[in-house]
């Protein structure tokens, strides 16, 4: 170190070795730098001790605190079962046909449907529940299997075309591509359309309807529950009101599925969710239904 | 004439070596990528008959200088387009994959869909734009602070060229669907053994040229050049081992399942990280930053001491991406510990680096390519602070699986990777073409300028973004149920990420300067400009910050 050599603009020492120019001074290291990369591995060790940290033979060390990921899990699920609890022992008592009565209850159900129904009935009735073309929209006041809790309740439970699930709601439109002519098709769709007003009806559509739509549909197109069949005289069309849309349905129908819950959720969330999807703005009464002697009440429990 | 028709001769074997893959391969990915190599070999046959240099055109088209030359510069050049048109790709997917999270109809099915585009993007920017990168300037490096020339000259273009191969074949392979599904080594056992061979040959030639370099030391960008080598090897290998379904088709199983195979990757995927990105790019910094500022580095012993620590702590640390899952406490929290007390060895490398400017802050002021390099360092600082806080578990629990994850990491890639490799860039274009300058310096400074608020607009609509996002998702109304549907959190993101599709397309804006500016330094021009450095110059306030006497 024969020559100490000092860096002018800062007044440093060079260490002495040179790279391609390149030199480098014998500046000690920042104090607060070696004093905090101490506390860290301070904090470190203390941490390691604390807590489940080093691997040994059969299983790691456990910590003096004895914390485990699953512990704390195990704790605060088991807090948030405690707060449920007496609202889902109720919700099992109550039948759901008197879940209205209890106001508390039913908007509890209703706050709890909200949530289940995010995680497993958005992805095709929508976030706000309007549905999209095929899947129905839950907020409007047609219900094709019925609106009101229990027949909810059932479909939710039991799905719609599902298969192998004994109690699913089943119905069918039968496929008419080739039965009629060009001229005879565009004559029935006509006609369907001229049920909600769209269009002036004609002899030769009413006829084909009469022969081959009433038996589902209905004379004045107000549809069958018990069998599932749309109303075809509001404005309400799952599959479109174009005169195009609907020549497609008549000629090959596409029937939605919807998936049986039973396997999925436990009763009382099935609960909940039919009382959310009542909730929506569609929900019926029991009473209305009984007491209106032109629609038929839902004979599907 | 022998020579040539024996490497035509070889060349053709790899031809119909290729071509019986073809035929009997057993998916069509695999069959593609067969054909990919079948071409190679067409076209080096090709250019093999067509002359007994095959790069001499190809040089003249990019002018590169002829003649003696004290160091072999040739693969450096390469390296130096290599790294621009890579970026170039890499930047493009980013800003293409940015708005197909804003207008979903920008997937197109299969090939351009999103979750193929986006491994494209991060092996461009990481593997492709920063390899080549890498492998340019240690090769620059290596040989000035040895002052000898490479080890193995021809093995050091094979690894070159073999690279690119190697990226070819990946990025193809992601659109394809050619996947082992581990993040940032998603390419396949075949394209894995090649990277393996190459990647050896990287090692031989570095450390062959520091074997016979005629410096007494070695310097600090070698140690660091050396660690990131060696270790990606390491990295490589392990977390690759995979038994292939069929030695003629693209699907192979990897050695590991479950919890193991998940901390293999990320023992691999943050080592990625910290040899890769972290240990490469510093060594980057360790000779351009001196050597741009003309200062000595400010600490010998900080970087020592830095430099161990940064390396015997970095590659513990992957278990911080598997907290709260299946993974045993006890390696999260090791993993955790040792994020945390990575940070003050990160930030060693940033004083180091920023420090080293004491003497010649004044250069920040009239110098674009200090100024870029001073932000890179930022920008590193910052990011080294924000990955251990978010590697400690409470943080962790809001940040991770959101977006606050993609802001860190590109904060840490546009701004230090980024960044960092431009300004090298800029420092090496005319001095391996042998310029006088670069057609424009006014151009660098739009250049930071773009890139800065791209990194600005891109971090800050992710960190929002990621913190939006994290807290819908544990959000319980009074009665204890979740408030927000996934798809709710969705559209409150979409416009951050509007915003960070802006940012993408200034930082691509600012590297498109970048390319323009090094076309035309190749092409000799000089554009006439107005100086940087006539604003005036106080030499009263720019003083060093003299050092606090060491207690």
């Amino acid at each position: 170190m024969a020559d100490k050599r000092i860096d002018e603009p800062t007044g440093t020492e060079f260490v002495g070795h040179e790279w391609d120019g390149i030199e480098e001074l014998d500046t000690p290291m920042p104090r607060w730098w070696l004093w905090t990369f101490y506390l860290t591995i301070a904090w470190g060790i203390v941490y390691v001790v604390l807590y489940p940290a080093w691997p040994l033979i059969n299983k790691g060390t456990e910590g003096v605190l004895g914390w485990t990921s699953r512990g704390e899990l195990a704790k605060e699920l088991d807090i948030a079962d405690q707060a449920r609890m007496s609202f889902r022992n109720a919700l099992a008592r109550v039948p759901i046909e008197q879940l209205p009565a209890n106001e508390e209850l039913m908007q509890q159900a209703v706050a709890g449907g909200n949530a289940a129904f995010k995680v497993n009935c958005v992805q095709c009735h929508g976030s706000g529940a309007a549905g999209s073309p095929g899947y129905p929209n839950l907020n409007d006041d047609d219900w094709l299997w019925g609106g009101d809790l229990k027949a909810i309740e059932y479909t939710i439970t039991h799905g719609i075309r599902e298969q192998g699930n004994d109690g699913a709601r089943l119905s069918s439109m039968p496929p008419y591509e080739g039965v009629f002519e060009p001229a005879q098709t565009n004559a029935l769709v006509q006609h369907v359309l001229s049920l909600s007003g769209k269009a002036e009806s004609n002899p030769v559509g009413a006829q084909i309807y009469a022969d081959n739509c009433v038996a589902c549909h209905g004379a004045n197109g107000e549809g069958d529950r018990a069998q599932g069949s749309p109303k075809l005289n509001d404005a309400i069309w799952l599959y479109g009101s174009s005169r195009e849309e609907v020549r497609r349905q008549i000629l090959q129908p596409r029937m939605g599925m919807m998936p049986s819950w039973e396997s999925r959720l436990d009763p009382a969330t099935i609960k909940m969710l039919a009382a959310y999807v009542h909730s929506r703005g569609g929900g019926e009464d029991f009473v209305e239904v009984a007491e209106d002697p032109a629609a038929k009440a839902d004979e599907q429990p | 004439m022998e020579a040539v028709l024996g490497r035509i001769g070889l060349w053709f074997a790899l031809l119909l070596l290729s071509i019986v893959a073809i035929v009997s391969a057993q998916d069509s990915g695999f069959a593609a990528h067969m054909t990919i190599i079948a071409i190679v070999a067409l076209i080096l046959i090709w250019i093999t008959a067509a002359c007994y240099d095959p790069l001499a055109k190809a040089q003249g088209m990019f002018r590169m200088p002829e003649g003696p030359s004290r160091y072999d510069d040739d693969p450096i050049r390469w390296g130096v387009l290599a790294t621009i048109f890579w970026g170039m790709a890499g930047f493009l997917a980013g800003v293409f994959i940015a708005l197909q999270l804003v207008f979903p109809e920008l997937n197109f099915e299969p090939y351009l869909s999103f979750g193929r585009v986006r491994p494209l993007h991060t092996s461009a920017v990481i593997f492709a734009f920063g390899g080549n990168a890498l492998i340019a300037t240690s090769f620059y490096i290596v040989q000035r602070t040895c002052r000898t020339q490479l080890a193995f000259p021809g093995l050091a273009r094979f690894v070159f060229w073999g690279y690119q191969l190697f990226i070819v074949l990946a990025a193809t392979g992601y659109l394809l669907g050619i996947t082992q599904s581990k993040e940032y080594a998603e390419p396949e056992w075949y394209v894995d053994l090649w990277l393996t061979i190459v990647w050896l040959c990287y090692a031989a030639v570095f450390i062959g040229t520091i074997v016979k370099r005629r410096e007494p030391h070695i310097y600090v960008a070698n140690w660091f050049f050396l660690a990131f080598i060696v270790t990606i090897a390491m990295l490589h290998v392990v977390n690759n081992l995979a038994m292939p379904v069929s030695l003629l088709g693209s699907r192979s199983y990897s050695a590991f399942a479950g919890v193991q195979d998940a901390l293999t990757q990320w023992w691999y995927g943050h080592n990625a990280v910290g040899f890769f990105l972290t240990a490469g790019f510093l060594a980057m910094m360790y000779y351009f930053v001196p050597k741009q500022a003309d200062r000595p580095v400010y600490s010998y012993r900080l970087s020592i001491i830095h430099f161990w620590s940064l390396i015997f702590l970095y590659i513990w640390a992957g278990p911080h991406h598997l907290h709260y899952t299946a993974l045993p406490d006890w390696a999260q929290t090791l993993g955790m510990v040792f994020s945390v007390i990575l940070w003050m060895p990160s930030w060693g490398g940033m004083i180091n680096g920023l420090m080293t400017l004491n003497g010649a802050w004044d250069k920040i002021r009239t110098d674009p390519i200090i100024r870029m390099m001073a932000m890179s360092l930022a920008f590193y600082g910052m990011s080294t602070f924000e990955g251990p806080m978010m590697s400690i578990k409470s943080v962790n629990s809001l940040s991770h699986y959101t977006d606050w994850t993609i802001g860190h990491v590109h904060s840490g890639a546009l701004g230090w990777n980024g960044l960092i490799t431009f300004a090298a860039v800029y420092y090496l274009v005319p001095r391996l073409w042998r310029r006088e300058r670069l057609y424009s310096l006014r151009m660098i400074n739009w250049h930071f300028w773009l890139a800065t608020l791209g990194i600005v607009f891109y971090a800050a609509s992710m960190w929002v973004a990621g913190v939006t996002q994290g807290l819908m998702w544990r959000e319980y109304g009074p009665d204890g149920y979740l408030v927000n549907s996934f798809v709710d959190t969705v559209a409150a993101l979409e416009p951050m990420y509007m915003m960070r599709a802006f940012g993408g397309l200034l930082y691509l804006a600012g590297a498109v300067i970048m390319t323009y500016n090094v076309w035309m330094t190749l092409a000799g021009k000089v554009r006439e400009e107005a100086s940087l450095r006539n604003a005036p110059h106080d030499a009263e306030k720019d003083r060093p910050i003299t050092a606090v006497p060491a207690e």
